[in-house]
Order: structure tokens, then sequence, then C-alpha cells
């Protein structure tokens, strides 16, 4: 932890989506604290709840059909109660997003430079050359030669690593102390993905912002997180500072996780995978461990009854006592 | 841009060649001709013979086509056997009349369909937007010649607001500005009543494009820069959503030109449509050809059209 200013604390956060006048929670209970100068990933499969979880920090749900509960503080406003014209004094200014798909986030029919000048025309004072000037300098800033040719392109002229710089120019035209970024490297390929990582980190060493990465790749998390916070059916079940986490994973999710990484050396034997899938959001349990169902030859007894987060390590934090009897099946002996 | 349009316009050569091709075979095959209806007991079989002979309509149908085309590039369509006047002053006169209706129905067209279609799609689900579909439900059930003569019962008749026929009072003095008045005036009701007839694929496009634009990524990625609502709306939602619609602009304006068959006998108004109907009947080949060969030319002028529109809106197609 390089220092421990909190920029963003989240408490007890319910996010729940309404289906036929019921509230199905996607984000159910999650509390996290995001410091300044950090790297923090949140990792999970798909339909976790983790990008329900990034598009509730910002306020991009639909404000009709979405409950957001809980606290989400930054600079002493809960932004959890805040509608959605409140929020457009924060989007853009204080908190920024980098999306997934770099070439579906851009406005087809806009020039690149429009799209990056208009977080601008809202939130600053700056005068049109003033703005022209700046999206130059930001387009530099992400890497793109010729800036001037560039901003005058329109996104399909571009290539996906292009668009993606484009996409974190945008997000950090207003010098965000937050930045959201939800699975930028899924798109891209596997030496693009590498560069905008790297992107990503020099522009965090420069501007002290934190991040709050969100992917299902434990690749990227090795690579640029400094903390990990692991999603399941909505909660949070392990979090850890990335080395702690990586060498010492403890919920039996994680090391699942880890297991159905494919290895180089693992010649000709089939690829392990966590039985079951992930449940829908109207058959999520809601007691219990969510994750005994796909664990389902560890004894009932080795669960807790309502599991919370217990600290096995310095910052290191594990949901349910089940981690404690977890072993893989088929290798009886090999308990953790 | 240019690159574009001049292809186009190659293009269009063999299409043209190929239609009028078979617009005059069938127009020939056409059971009849000019003289048929004319032929009485009194007439001298003889006589009508010399004529077709004068006419030069047995000759080979091959002749009579090289015969054609040749004046048709003159712009010379030949005498309506009708009318007893050129074709080209035929369609002159109606082509003027049918420029301004349609120009007219446009301009309603786009005026009502575009706001209804984009607020039925912002406010997707509400009162508003059920009103509309069942408006557009209602205007796309009804057939043209009820609505037009409801409305032409009703202000025309009823309330006598509007003139029932004709495309101007024949008391104005052409050219004074009465008369261009008068011609506006003239034009209202047919041109309200066909604009509201084609309003319904314009609101449906809209609305739906609106309904899906207002989930796309990049209407997100502009709500995450912190782009108040409205502003999202007319910069991004907008402008996506009036491509379906910028589509078919050509082939609206194209189709308005073609004349309404029904709103101009209705309305008694003097324009194609008209024209073309009782010269089918009176087998006036001379103008069915022009006419069928000038809707043809249109339709592909109206495709033209279509792409440069297109290529204007949507950097995404425009050739480099």
């Amino acid at each position: 932890m390089k220092t421990s200013e909190e920029l963003l604390v989240i408490k007890d956060l319910h996010t729940g989506f309404r289906i036929k006048d019921t509230y199905f929670d996607a984000v159910d209970g999650v509390s996290l604290t995001l410091r300044k100068n950090e790297i923090l990933a949140i990792v999970g499969e798909s339909g976790c709840g983790k990008s329900t979880l990034a598009t509730s920090i910002i306020g991009l749900h639909d404000h009709n059909k979405t409950r957001v509960q809980g606290e989400i503080l930054f600079k002493n406003k809960n932004l959890a109660k805040l509608g959605e014209d409140e929020f457009n004094d924060v989007r853009g200014i204080d908190i920024g997003m980098i999306f997934q798909d770099p070439l579906s986030a851009l406005n087809p029919l806009m020039r690149i430079g429009e799209q990056i000048e208009e977080g601008l025309i809202y939130h600053t004072k700056l005068t049109k050359e003033q703005r022209v000037n700046r999206v130059f300098e930001l387009l530099t800033q992400v890497g793109i030669p010729n800036p001037q040719r560039v901003a005058r392109q329109f996104p399909h002229q571009l290539s996906g690593g292009m668009r993606q710089r484009v996409i974190i120019a945008i997000a950090i035209s207003c010098k965000p102390q937050i930045i959201i970024a939800d699975e930028p490297t899924t798109a891209l390929d596997v030496t693009i993905q590498a560069q905008i990582l790297d992107l990503l980190k020099d522009l965090q060493a420069e501007t002290g912002s934190g991040i709050i990465l969100i992917t299902h790749d434990l690749g990227v998390v090795a690579e640029v997180a400094d903390r990990v916070a692991v999603m399941y059916a909505g909660q949070i079940i392990e979090e850890a500072p990335v080395e702690e986490l990586f060498n010492n994973p403890k919920h039996p999710y994680t090391r699942s996780l880890f297991n159905s990484i494919p290895q180089m050396n693992s010649d000709g034997k089939k690829l392990n995978v966590i039985e079951g899938i992930v449940p829908s959001l109207l058959k999520l349990p809601r007691q219990g461990c969510r994750f005994s169902p796909r664990i389902s030859w560890i004894p009932e007894s080795a669960h807790e009854k309502d599991p919370v987060l217990h600290e096995v390590a310095p910052n290191h934090f594990v949901r349910c006592t089940c981690y404690k009897e977890f072993y893989f099946k088929g290798e009886e002996g090999g308990r953790a | 841009m240019w690159k574009t349009v001049v292809r186009r316009f190659l293009i269009m050569i063999p299409q043209l060649f190929v239609l009028s091709l078979l617009i005059f075979i069938m127009a020939k095959n056409m059971p009849g001709d000019p003289f048929t209806g004319k032929i009485t007991p009194e007439t001298d079989p003889a006589r009508i013979e010399e004529l077709r002979e004068l006419n030069g309509l047995n000759d080979p149908w091959y002749e009579q086509y090289a015969r054609w085309v040749g004046n048709a590039f003159q712009g010379e369509f030949g005498n309506s056997y009708t009318y007893k006047v050129k074709v080209s002053t035929l369609i002159g006169e109606r082509a003027m009349n049918t420029f301004w209706l349609s120009l007219l129905t446009a301009v309603m067209l786009y005026a009502i369909a575009v706001p209804l279609g984009v607020l039925a799609g912002r406010f997707h689900n509400s009162w508003f937007d059920r009103g509309v579909v069942l408006y557009s439900f209602i205007s796309y059930a009804i057939p043209t010649f009820v609505l037009a003569l409801i409305l032409l019962y009703f202000f025309g008749y009823k309330l006598q607001w509007f003139p029932t026929t004709g495309s101007v009072d024949v008391r104005e003095v052409p050219g004074s500005a009465g008369y261009y008045i008068s011609k506006i005036y003239h034009m209202i009701l047919p041109a309200f009543t066909s604009a509201v007839l084609g309003t319904v694929a314009i609101i449906q496009y809209l609305r739906t494009e609106v309904v899906d634009a207002k989930s796309m990524d990049y209407v997100r990625t502009a709500r995450a820069k912190g782009v108040p609502a409205n502003k999202v709306y007319s910069k991004h939602i907008f402008r996506n959503s009036l491509l379906p619609v910028a589509a078919f602009i050509g082939f609206t304006i194209t189709g308005l030109l073609g004349g309404s068959i029904f709103i101009e006998t209705i309305f008694a108004y003097p324009g194609m449509g008209q024209l073309f109907i009782s010269s089918i009947a009176s087998r006036d080949y001379s103008v069915i050809t022009a006419l069928v060969m000038l809707y043809g030319f249109l339709a592909l002028l109206g495709s033209l059209l279509s792409d440069i529109i297109m290529s204007i809106v949507d950097p995404r197609i425009r050739i480099e």
C-alpha cells in the first residue's frame, strides 16, 4: 500500500434490478475501500455482479428499474442517493469510466476529437481553442501518434487498440480521481492488452488516482493490481493484497479459479473446471454459503450458517469457514 | 464522395436501357391500340389502317423501339394520341403540379413524423408513446380514399376551409402573388392527407431506433462523461436514430414525385398520377411509356439520392 488515503468507501451496497415489481439484488452487501494511488481489481465470472457494482458507483444504471441501497461515500457525498441529473456533477469529473468494447463504446457518427472534447465542454471553463489543445494533449498522453489527424477521424477508421486509447483519453479528460475500468482489455488481442495495461499503470503513477479494475482475467490482475477482491454471486468472498492472494488463496472459489487456469506444462491433461454454473439472479441462494452447491462434496457442516468475512492474515479476508475443509475433488488427502 | 456519385450514375445507364426495353415491349403487348376506341361503325377500316401505317404502328417492334429511344434522347416522346399535344408539354405541366405537391407533402410528412417518433421513443411506454402507437395503427389501417374523403367532407364541404378540387383558382392571374398563394392553398388538404398516411413507417422506425439507441454503449459512454440527458438525446441518440430514416428519404421523395393516383383523383388535382391512370384507360402509348420511363428513372434517382444522403450522414460508408 503506497498511501492509505481513502478515496471511495462502499458500505453494505445492495443493487437490485426490478423484475415484475420485485427487486433482485445483483450486488448483495458489498463493502469495499479504494485508496489513492491504488489499483483495486474486482475479479469474478460473468454474472457475479462486478459490472453492476461498477455502474452503481458511477450511476449508469437505469434509475427506473434499479434500486441502490447502502453507502457509496465519496468526498462526503453518498453517491448511492444521487439521481440521474445530480450524477452529472460527478461523472466525468471525479469518476471516469473505461469500457469493455471500444468500438461500440464510441459514437460511430462523431469525430474522435469531438467525443473527447465533449466532457470538457460540460465540466471545464476552457475556451474552444484550449479544449482542442487539451484534446491533442490527451491523445498524445495515451500514446496516439499524430493527434491532429486522429482527432478528425471517425472510430471505424482506428484499430481496436487505438480506440481503447481514445476511450481512456475520454475517461481521463477531466483528471478524475477515480477511474473505473470495466474489462478494458477483454476485446483486445494479447499484445495490445499488455500495452493498454502499461498505459493504465503509467497514467495512474502520473495522476495518483485510484483505479477500480474489473476483470475476469487473473493474468491481468497479476500484472497490474495492488489489491484484489473476488466476487461470487453478488458478494465479495475473498479480499487480499495481490501477492497474498496469488501465493495463499483461501476460499474454495478462488482456489478453483486458479486451478482452472490452463498450464503450459500440463500436456494432454484435461483442463480443470468448476462444477455447475453461476446461479441466475432469480435463483440466487440468499442464505448460507453461496458457493456450496458447486462444491457439493464438502460436508454441509463445514459452511457457516450466515457467512461473514474473516481476517485470516493482515488485510486478507475470506468469507465462510468452508475454506478450512476444502479439497479438490479426487485429492482426498490434500486439505488446506 | 464524387467518385461514389459518378459511379452510381454510370450504373444507371444499363439499368435505364433494360427498363426502357421492358416498358416498350409490355406497352406494345397491351391489347388494342390508340385507334381501337375510335372505331365506330361509320369508320372506314382502310382509313384506320392508313392511320396506323402513318404512325408507324405496323413497323416491326424493334424499329419502333429504336425510333422511340432515338427521339427520347432528344427529349421528344411524341404526341399524345388523346390530348393531341406533345407528351413532354403534357407531362411538364402536370409534373410541376406534382412537384410542388410532393414538396409540401414531404415537409408535412417529416414535420409530423420526426417529432412524434423521437418523443415516443424517448418516453417509451408512457401514455404519450401509447397514443402515438394508436395513431400509427389507425393511420396505417385506414385506406387512402377513406381518409381523403373524410377530410374532404369535413374541411372542404362542411367547414369550407379548403377548396375541394383543382390546383389553382382560375380567377387568379398566373404569376401574381395571389396565384401562388392559391396554389399552396389548394395543395394543403391533399398534401396533409398523403403526409398523414405516410407517417407510420417513419414514426415506427424512429421510435424503435431511439429505444434501441438508448441502450447502446456509446450512449453509456456519453452518460459516463457527464453529458446532460437532453444533450445525450440531441447529440448522440437522435442522429444515430435518423440513419434508417435518412436511408429512405430518397425513395420517399421520388415516390411522392410519382404522384399519388388516389389522392390526385379524389381531390381532382391535375398531377402525374391522374394523367397516368387516364392515359392507361385510353391506351395513350406515348404518354404511358414516357411516364413509366419517368417513374423508373425517378426510382433509380431515389436510390442514388438515398446513397448520397447516407454517405453524408454516415461516415462509415463513405468511399475514401
